[in-house]
């Protein structure tokens, strides 16, 4: 009988056990990168004209469901299950074999939502570029469809034991596959539908700066579960992770407001929220594989290309209304890049060393991932809204984009008085009469 | 002098302004109102509550012109603010008894004709 506790301890170091601890903390990340997808309603929200807030909110909530079971049914076997170096496989389609066996140190389940929790905000992301004039429908099914042939197929790449993971591309949290990804997507989606009806006429102002701001700082907030989240343990990686997510977003935004008011005079709100978001978007790629210091440069040099690819790109003709291709598209690259510059073993033995460790091969194998990504996601997106675009109308008509998305898409609207509103009841119940009503049209007459 | 009174879609106001700013009709007042001017009813929902917007949202415009300047203004609001579907608004001329320029204490005529602002 003395022998049974050192028995048990040997069969847990042989068999993958499930760690209370790491469970404990990836419970709470989950929920961290879940609460993003609403925050980026609110940043994408407030940015809009108010015509159009609801619907812009809409599409990134309804990724919350559309997305998020895509994922659970399919996407998430097309990464994450054994395959080939392009594709996983289909041992875990429509949740086939996912159970509370451990997955790492935690239980499957979890790892499976957590990796929910990513899908769905990459694919919110895309629709700061279309916001304002795609119809809501074509809107889903392109989601839906990106979702399970370009972010499935990239995850797989980097995470699921795919082409670029074997090559030692270097992406902590999902700079290529989250970042870069929606980002280059949002370009092409930006490009293939065209620019709103009057984007170059008139000035298309923010509704609601305040908005911006708190999707902004829930983003961040979010963004702790993210990154800190991808050491998928509660260790000493998730809490090197979790600093560089604090620290990165920081210098960027003193870089950013020092930029806005030297150029323009002002330190902008919208310029303040746009740099938190940029900083944490370079950052998270290399969260877990450089140091404090090197985060707090890392945050500081990511500004610069964001910013002026923003200015550059409001004088052109691409219309990606909220800037997804400079945000998360210049910002990822300028991330994974400097994660190839930044990188250090002393940090992350399971990483690699960067440029400044003497390691100048690994900005090569970063540049190659992005290169990879760059190239996937552009002519995949292209091809899918391409396809799309025969089956049904991608845009609103021009009517209907004057009247606003919230009510020709939802039948409603985001702040109604109320006034000149009508109670319509179908099957008037016994004892209920309606008021009288004063009708314009008859009183007229 | 003439007020002229234009009830407008809101999704026609820029092209309205750009309109009246193309016949060099430079003063103006612009407000947000609520009308009906017989389009087909609005049909919202909320919470499975099926709502008819009676009152639609539209821009009113006042414009006090000189009598030269009447047709020019009545031209650019109608060509500007015309979809061709019922709701597009209607635009009023008034007579004016009385204008007076704050800043100068002009009358009439004079008032509603721009000035340099050094003048």
């Amino acid at each position: 009988m003395t022998i049974r506790p050192p028995l048990l301890l040997v069969l847990q170091e042989a068999a993958p056990a499930v760690v209370p601890a790491d469970t404990a903390w990836m419970l709470v990340a989950t929920a961290l990168v879940l609460l993003m997808t609403p925050a980026l309603a609110f940043f994408y929200g407030g940015l809009v004209r108010s015509k159009n807030s609801l619907n812009t909110m809409m599409m990134s909530f309804v990724a919350l469901g559309a997305v998020g079971l895509t994922w659970a049914l399919a996407g998430y076997s097309l990464a994450f299950s054994e395959g080939g170096p392009l594709l996983g496989g289909t041992a875990n389609l429509f949740l086939e074999g996912v159970g509370l066996g451990a997955q790492g140190t935690i239980p499957q389940v979890l790892f499976l939502v957590y990796q929910g929790t990513f899908a769905i905000i990459t694919a919110a992301l895309i629709s700061g570029a279309v916001v304002e004039r795609m119809r809501f429908g074509p809107y889903v099914a392109f989601i839906v469809l990106w979702t399970l042939l370009v972010y499935a197929p990239m995850a797989h790449w980097v995470w699921g034991g795919g082409w670029l993971m074997s090559h030692g591309v270097l992406d902590f949290a999902g700079g290529t596959v989250v970042h870069i990804n929606a980002g280059i997507s949002a370009a092409v989606a930006a490009t293939v539908l065209g620019v709103r009806k009057d984007y170059g006429r008139q000035a298309i102002l923010p509704h609601n700066v305040p908005f911006v701001l708190l999707g902004a700082g829930l983003l961040w907030f979010g963004w702790f579960g993210f990154n800190g989240g991808s050491a998928l343990a509660a260790n000493e990686l998730a809490a090197l992770a979790f600093a560089n997510t604090a620290l990165a977003p920081m210098a960027t935004l003193v870089v950013w407001v020092l930029l806005d008011y030297f150029r323009s005079g002002h330190a902008t709100a919208v310029g303040g929220a746009t740099a938190i978001v940029v900083g944490l978007v370079a950052i998270t790629p290399a969260a877990g594989f450089v140091s404090p210091g090197a985060a707090l440069a890392l945050g500081a040099v990511a500004a610069l290309p964001s910013y002026f690819v923003i200015v550059a790109r409001s004088r052109t003709r691409l219309d990606d209304s909220l800037d997804v291709f400079a945000g998360h598209g210049i910002g990822g690259i300028t991330g994974a890049l400097l994660t190839g510059v930044f990188a250090s073993k002393a940090w992350n033995a399971a990483g690699n060393d960067g440029l400044l460790a003497g390691n100048p091969s690994q900005l090569a194998i970063q540049a190659l991932g992005v290169g990879a990504a760059i190239v996937y996601s552009a002519l995949a997106t292209f091809v899918l809204l391409k396809l799309l675009g025969f089956v049904t109308a991608l845009r609103a008509a021009p009517r209907t984009e004057g009247m606003g998305m919230d009510v020709s898409q939802h039948g409603e609207e985001a702040y109604t008085s109320g006034e000149g509103s009508i109670l319509v009841i179908s099957e008037p119940t016994p004892g209920m009469v309606p008021a009288p009503v004063l009708n314009p049209q008859t009183a007229a007459r | 002098m003439k007020l002229i009174v234009a009830i407008i879609r809101p999704d026609r106001l820029n092209e309205v302004l750009e309109a009246l700013y193309r016949a060099e009709v430079t003063g103006l007042t612009v407000s947000r109102v609520l009308g009906h001017g017989g389009e087909t009813d609005r049909v919202e929902t909320y919470r499975g509550t099926t709502v008819k917007m009676e009152l639609q949202e539209k821009v009113r415009l006042d414009i006090g012109v000189s009598d030269s300047f009447v047709d020019v203004t009545v031209r650019a609001i109608v060509g500007a603010a015309h979809t061709g579907e019922v709701g597009d608004g209607k635009v009023f001329v008034l007579d004016v008894e009385q204008v007076h320029r704050i800043r100068t204490g002009e009358r009439d005529e004079g008032a509603v004709t721009p000035r340099a602002m050094a003048g």
